[in-house]
């Protein structure tokens, strides 16, 4: 610097201010316009999130029932004139106790089994005379797969009159609807992180608009397309960061709360009805990791989708110079 | 260092606002660029800054023709060149200090590292109490002073200063003129462009003199 012309102008020696900078990002984005993209981002993270804990709860749930129903096998002995149907059940429950992998054997009263018709026929009737089937329910050790082929085989052979259900079709059922109910979480998921990206994209388009002499100024003065984009970029992984916490701590407090009113209204039959297809209203620690998951995917989608928008634009400048 | 060759420039399909200009800025030299208001002194200093591309001609800067260079290139040249600008291009978010660290801000460098070179700068040019301020509430004497003091900053080889004179009183117009003649014997290559006969009469050198797009040197 010119030392010699340091006299001509005002110089003073004064110990340096220590907070001289003021970390202003160098593209002014209008606060109006980042408030409401802040706000989209925080809607949409949060129907996201939600969508996410749904599949999450939906899993979890088809998990309970396919547990619960692929533990047990119901044997159905259907009642026939030429054989005596309690022999029969002691026959079927006795080869049935000799099957490896079959921990219980449990025969059905034919009290029990009446009760079981009664919502349909009322009570009083006396059914002695009716051909009504038995059932012996059979639960299984879990995590071991008894031979069925040999066991329907055997029962083929010596008690006729027996069906063995496994269930099998239930569970593909249950299946079915539980994979329909995560994929369509997940679609969800997918559709408003592709909506949030857009929004992210037009917010950036507007602000490069708007601060479009800002960086002309940026560039003449030495900065390179990449200091430029990372400038956006950093203002908005900030706002997705702002918004994604927003909306995914609401969604948790939504979640949590759902589960607290399922707990309390526990006595009540609608939230039995609840129980019975979702168990606990609780989507777990996984559940809430794919919450927080969102809200992350969220910001790092606003930092590389305007990051993209940046690039591009400062290129269509580049060309679009005369 | 600067050199323009039958260099010709129209937007669109308009006519020629610069016809075969033909001139070259040599280091360490100082040349006014001068002419009529409207005669194309500022497109022609945004034609050296590459911030615009002619239609035709050739200008070669630092030794390379512009219509290779690829954009790191660019950007490096534009590292050795400080611009004042006529309306000041100050960021009117950003104080006067963050405005004049501007250029070593966008090199990365670490605030600390420059932070009392900024300041000595801004003393020196009599903003040393006003670099908390933002532009709007400057005069345009200060905003051309803190201009001024953004394009040295980075030591630049070439400063080019679109009137930058043009809105202080005359004491300090020619105290700014004695820095950029400071500058040029330190080595900086000066083009201060001005329609101001009084400043070009304080200090003699060669003049570019733009009129109705063509351009004479005046030596």
């Amino acid at each position: 610097m010119p030392d010699a012309a340091a006299h001509e102008l005002e110089r003073h020696e004064r110990p340096l201010p220590s907070n001289l900078r003021r970390d202003q990002p160098l593209v002014p984005i209008d606060n109006v316009a980042g408030r409401a993209l802040m706000a989209v981002i925080a809607i949409l993270t949060f129907l996201a999130a939600l969508s996410a804990g749904a599949a999450v709860l939906a899993a979890r749930a088809s998990e309970q029932w396919r547990g619960a129903v692929a533990n047990e096998m119901t044997l159905q002995i259907r009642p026939d004139s030429r054989r005596d149907i309690e022999a029969d059940i002691a026959r079927a429950a006795t080869m049935a106790r000799a099957v490896p992998g079959i921990a219980s054997v449990q025969p059905v009263p034919r009290s029990e089994s009446d009760k079981l018709l009664e919502p349909w026929l009322g009570t009083g009737l006396d059914l002695v005379e009716l051909p009504v089937p038995r059932l012996i329910v059979l639960k299984l050790n879990p995590g071991t797969g008894p031979d069925l082929a040999a066991f329907r085989e055997a029962l083929r052979r010596e008690v006729p009159s027996a069906i063995l259900d496994d269930h099998r079709l239930w569970i593909r059922r249950l299946s079915t609807m539980a994979s329909t109910i995560i994929l369509s979480g997940a679609a969800v998921v997918l559709l408003v992180l592709a909506a949030a990206a857009l929004a992210v994209a037009f917010a950036t388009r507007g602000a490069m608009a708007g601060s479009r002499d800002s960086v002309e100024v940026l560039h003449l003065v030495g900065a390179d397309d990449d200091f430029i984009a990372r400038e956006f970029q950093s203002r908005f992984v900030r706002l997705g960061l702002r918004g994604g916490t927003i909306g995914g701590i609401a969604a948790i407090l939504v979640i949590a709360l759902l589960g607290l009113l399922s707990s309390r209204l526990g006595a009540a039959p609608e939230a039995e009805q609840l129980q019975a297809m979702f168990g606990a209203f609780e989507i777990g620690w996984a559940g809430y990791g794919a919450v927080v998951l969102v809200a992350m995917v969220v910001a790092a989608i606003s930092g590389l989708v305007s990051r993209i928008t940046v690039r591009h634009h400062l290129r269509a400048l580049a060309g679009g110079a005369p | 260092m600067v050199r323009f060759e039958n260099v010709g420039l129209r937007y669109g399909m308009g006519p020629e606002v610069l016809k075969d200009i033909t001139f070259s800025i040599e280091p360490r030299s100082f040349q006014y660029l001068t002419g009529p208001s409207g005669a194309g002194k500022t497109t022609l200093m945004r034609l050296v800054l590459m911030a615009l591309q002619p239609t035709r001609g050739l200008v070669n800067l630092f030794g390379q023709d512009v219509s290779r260079l690829d954009a790191a290139t660019l950007t490096a040249f534009r590292r050795r060149m400080g611009v004042v600008f006529q309306d000041f291009r100050l960021l009117d978010h950003l104080t006067l200090y963050e405005n004049v660290a501007l250029p070593l801000r966008v090199l990365g460098k670490d605030e600390a590292s420059y932070r009392a070179e900024v300041v000595e700068l801004l003393r020196w040019v009599g903003l040393g109490e006003r670099m908390h301020a933002v532009p709007p509430v400057l005069s345009g004497g200060e905003k051309q002073r803190a201009a001024i003091a953004r394009a040295l900053i980075g030591r630049p080889e070439l400063v080019l200063a679109d009137e930058p004179t043009g809105n202080v009183d005359p004491a300090l117009g020619r105290r700014l003129l004695r820095l950029f003649m400071e500058l040029q014997s330190l080595g900086t290559a000066v083009v201060i462009a001005t329609h101001d006969l009084g400043l070009m009469e304080l200090y003699d050198a060669p003049r570019l003199v733009l009129a109705d797009g063509h351009l004479h040197v005046d030596a």
